[in-house]
């Protein structure tokens, strides 16, 4: 019997539907374990839940310009339409003094504008997160009214406006952090479980020696140092988050790599990076996605508290720790206090909830 | 049949260290998978590596291919060394020579297409290819291994083990190798299965003028596969021989034994077998007998085997043992 006619009995009842399914299968590229994690995480209600709130609350809060402003969205004036939150006019457009620009929250630019007929479209609160209310009922800070809904801080600036304003630049540090954490991590954590050996050793020797160093005190005194801004902080916490995901990383690279596909791999001369990439990343794609909501987590705190020791953001810059802070500093002013706090215990819990969900779709066990 | 010397390994060593004890100063031992193996290929020939689980087969195959470093001795692959060979040097040769692994599912990538796997070193070796190319080269080599070419999209674990196989054979037959080394390509497949996987195997060898290491426990396979025969105990080559000589006029105990342990189909003269059996395990590579390694588990061994250790002598053409009596066999 000849070699092909030894094979076809074996491949015609595969072949055959072979032929009737294969060029639909590239097109919905959902493989069956996918679908059955998707569904997983789907049945779990209180997960689905809390990402949508989450991502209505994050969707929400990337416009806040157009929310939270002292700027009017649009300025009608002598049949001409201008938009403050895009442009800065002068106030001798419309009529007033000063080169400068407007200030449209000025009971004079108002009239100079409503005196000709012109109107003006406010945001829902005509408070950015800086804005200082000149004319508070009480002394800063002052208890919520129609004006100020949660009030205001010991600056008379609007509470609200500086929730929507920080809880956006918390959610885009923690997800930035976050991103650049997971790519170090990954990387280095790759780079050690392939190779192993005396790489892995040194490796593993130095993170334990960086870990065990007070980070929180190193980055106050980095940050004493030099004036953090946005980037420069998510350096500094750069430099202690990476650790996180190394060791699930490595672990499952240390596993996977003397896999004999990934030894046939070597053998027909497949470099490093592309074994590591191709053939031993999407393994350790389950561990890393586990990970990432609790990272973020952790990320998001770490912003935090470093605002509200007063060693994060720049001064005047919204942010949830310092208006923690602020509630601290200001017990006779409650609305402070559990504003933050209910802000964040609510994002930490979603984030939480939405981790919770994914690692469980993820585990083998469940089905 | 057989033409030009392609392969030379002589006194190959592959030793690993293996901690022993614990306590502050563990001492390494040395396992001696590989130690002091030569034998030539020829292009065109098949070589079967024969010896029970642990001997050493697998590890000499793989470093022949350079997978695992030898602890010392040389391989020289038409005429250049490779056990000195810079990195980039050495994976310009590894197109020549191709492995093909004994569990077929675990050896391919269960997140790629076999269209993917298959292609994997034509991508590796000649990026120069349009895609369109590759894939037709894929499907070509897919329909000469008896897969069919429409299955390009579909995943390892949706085919049988000796479609999978047959997909493992694809893709190192694809960069057209001189040698291919099949670490027990058959053993993990039904009967019926081995017999069509070695029949593509000899129709491949027969078209494109390759050599095949094969490296197998089973000498039936064996017989039906190879031209020639080494038979390895404990990291040592005991005899070697080509396959005739060999099963008509075995010379060392061992491979007496080993021919003697192959079932006979027929129930009758199966129980009717007589001669000597095998007993007993492999010692431990950790710890080898003293002079000849087989001692222990020779029926014919005598004072001196166990002092002084064998050397292979010549007891006939190409046909070497490594027994002090192997006159007796004969």
């Amino acid at each position: 019997m000849t070699q092909k006619e030894m094979a076809s009995d074996e491949d015609i009842a595969n072949g055959a539907h072979g032929l009737a399914d294969a060029p639909e299968r590239r097109r919905l590229h959902i493989s069956p374990l996918n679908q059955r994690r998707l569904h997983n995480f789907k049945k779990n209600k209180r997960g689905v839940w809390s990402l949508w709130i989450f991502l209505i609350l994050f969707f929400i809060s990337l416009f806040a310009e157009f929310i939270a402003n002292d700027k009017p969205l649009v300025v009608s004036f002598e049949g001409g339409f201008y938009f403050p939150v895009f442009a800065a006019y002068p106030e001798t457009a419309f009529g007033g003094d000063f080169p400068t620009e407007a200030d449209y929250r000025d009971p004079f630019v108002q009239e100079l504008i409503e005196k000709e007929g012109g109107w003006v479209l406010w945001p829902p609160i005509h408070y950015s997160y800086q804005t200082i209310n000149l004319d508070p009922p009480t002394p800063a800070p002052s208890p919520p009214s129609s004006e100020n809904w949660l009030g205001t801080d010991d600056q008379s600036r609007d509470v609200l406006a500086r929730l929507i304003y920080g809880f956006r630049i918390s959610v885009l540090f923690g997800l930035t952090l976050t991103i650049f954490s997971t790519f170090v991590g990954v990387a280095a954590g790759a780079v050690q479980g392939y190779f192993g050996g005396w790489v892995d050793l040194l490796f593993q020797r130095f993170i334990e020696i960086w870990t065990s160093i007070p980070q929180l005190y190193l980055i106050i005194i980095i940050a004493a140092v030099i004036e953090p801004n946005f980037w420069i902080l998510l350096f500094i916490l750069l430099l202690f988050s990476w650790v996180a995901l190394v060791g699930v990383v490595r672990a499952e690279f240390l596993r996977a790599r003397n896999f004999e596909y990934v030894m046939a791999a070597r053998a027909m001369g497949v470099g490093n990076t592309k074994i590591m990439v191709r053939h031993l990343l999407p393994n350790a794609m389950v561990a890393t996605l586990t990970f990432i909501p609790f990272i973020l987590n952790g990320s998001i705190t770490t912003l935090t508290s470093l605002d509200f020791l007063g060693f994060g953001l720049p001064p005047g810059s919204p942010s949830l720790g310092e208006l923690l802070k602020q509630g601290k500093d200001n017990l006779q002013a409650p609305w402070l206090g559990v504003t933050a706090f209910m802000t964040i215990a609510v994002m930490l819990s979603l984030l939480v909830f939405v981790g919770e969900a994914v690692r469980d779709a993820f585990d083998p066990r469940k089905n | 049949m057989t033409g030009d010397l392609i392969l030379d390994v002589s006194d190959l060593k592959v030793h690993f260290p293996v901690r022993m004890g614990s306590g502050l100063r563990p001492n390494t031992v040395p396992l001696k998978a590989v130690d002091g193996i030569s034998f030539v290929l020829h292009a065109g020939e098949t070589l079967g590596i024969v010896g029970e689980s642990g001997c050493g087969k697998s590890t000499l195959g793989r470093a022949i291919l350079s997978l695992v470093r030898p602890t010392s001795g040389h391989i020289a692959w038409l005429g250049e060394e490779l056990t000195h060979m810079e990195k980039r040097a050495l994976r310009d040769k590894r197109k020549d020579l191709q492995l093909v692994f004994q569990d077929p599912l675990a050896s391919l990538n269960p997140r790629m297409t076999i269209g993917e796997i298959i292609a994997e070193p034509l991508r590796s070796f000649s990026p120069e290819r349009t895609s369109a190319d590759r894939g037709r080269m894929v499907r070509d080599m897919m329909s000469r291994v008896g897969l069919s070419p429409q299955m390009t999209n579909r995943y390892p674990h949706e085919f049988s083990g000796g479609q999978c196989q047959r997909i493992s054979i694809a893709r190192a037959m694809i960069l057209a190798p001189r040698l291919v080394v099949l670490d027990e390509p058959v053993s993990a497949l039904d009967v019926s299965i081995q017999a069509q996987i070695i029949n593509l195997l000899k129709d491949l060898q027969a078209d494109y003028g390759l050599s095949y290491i094969f490296i197998s426990h089973d000498l039936s396979v064996v017989r039906h596969m190879c031209d020639r025969v080494l038979i390895m105990y404990l990291g040592q080559v005991v005899e070697q021989a080509p396959v005739h000589t060999l099963f008509e006029r075995p010379a060392h105990p061992y491979t007496i034994n080993l021919i003697q342990a192959v079932p006979i189909p027929d129930p009758v003269k199966e129980r009717a077998k007589q001669g000597p059996v095998l007993m007993g395990d492999p010692p431990s590579p950790l710890d080898p007998p003293s002079g000849c390694r087989f001692h222990p588990r020779c029926l014919r061994a005598e004072a001196t085997c166990k002092t002084r250790a064998p050397v292979l002598e010549t007891v006939g053409t190409g046909h070497e043992a490594a027994c002090f009596r192997w006159r007796e066999s004969l």
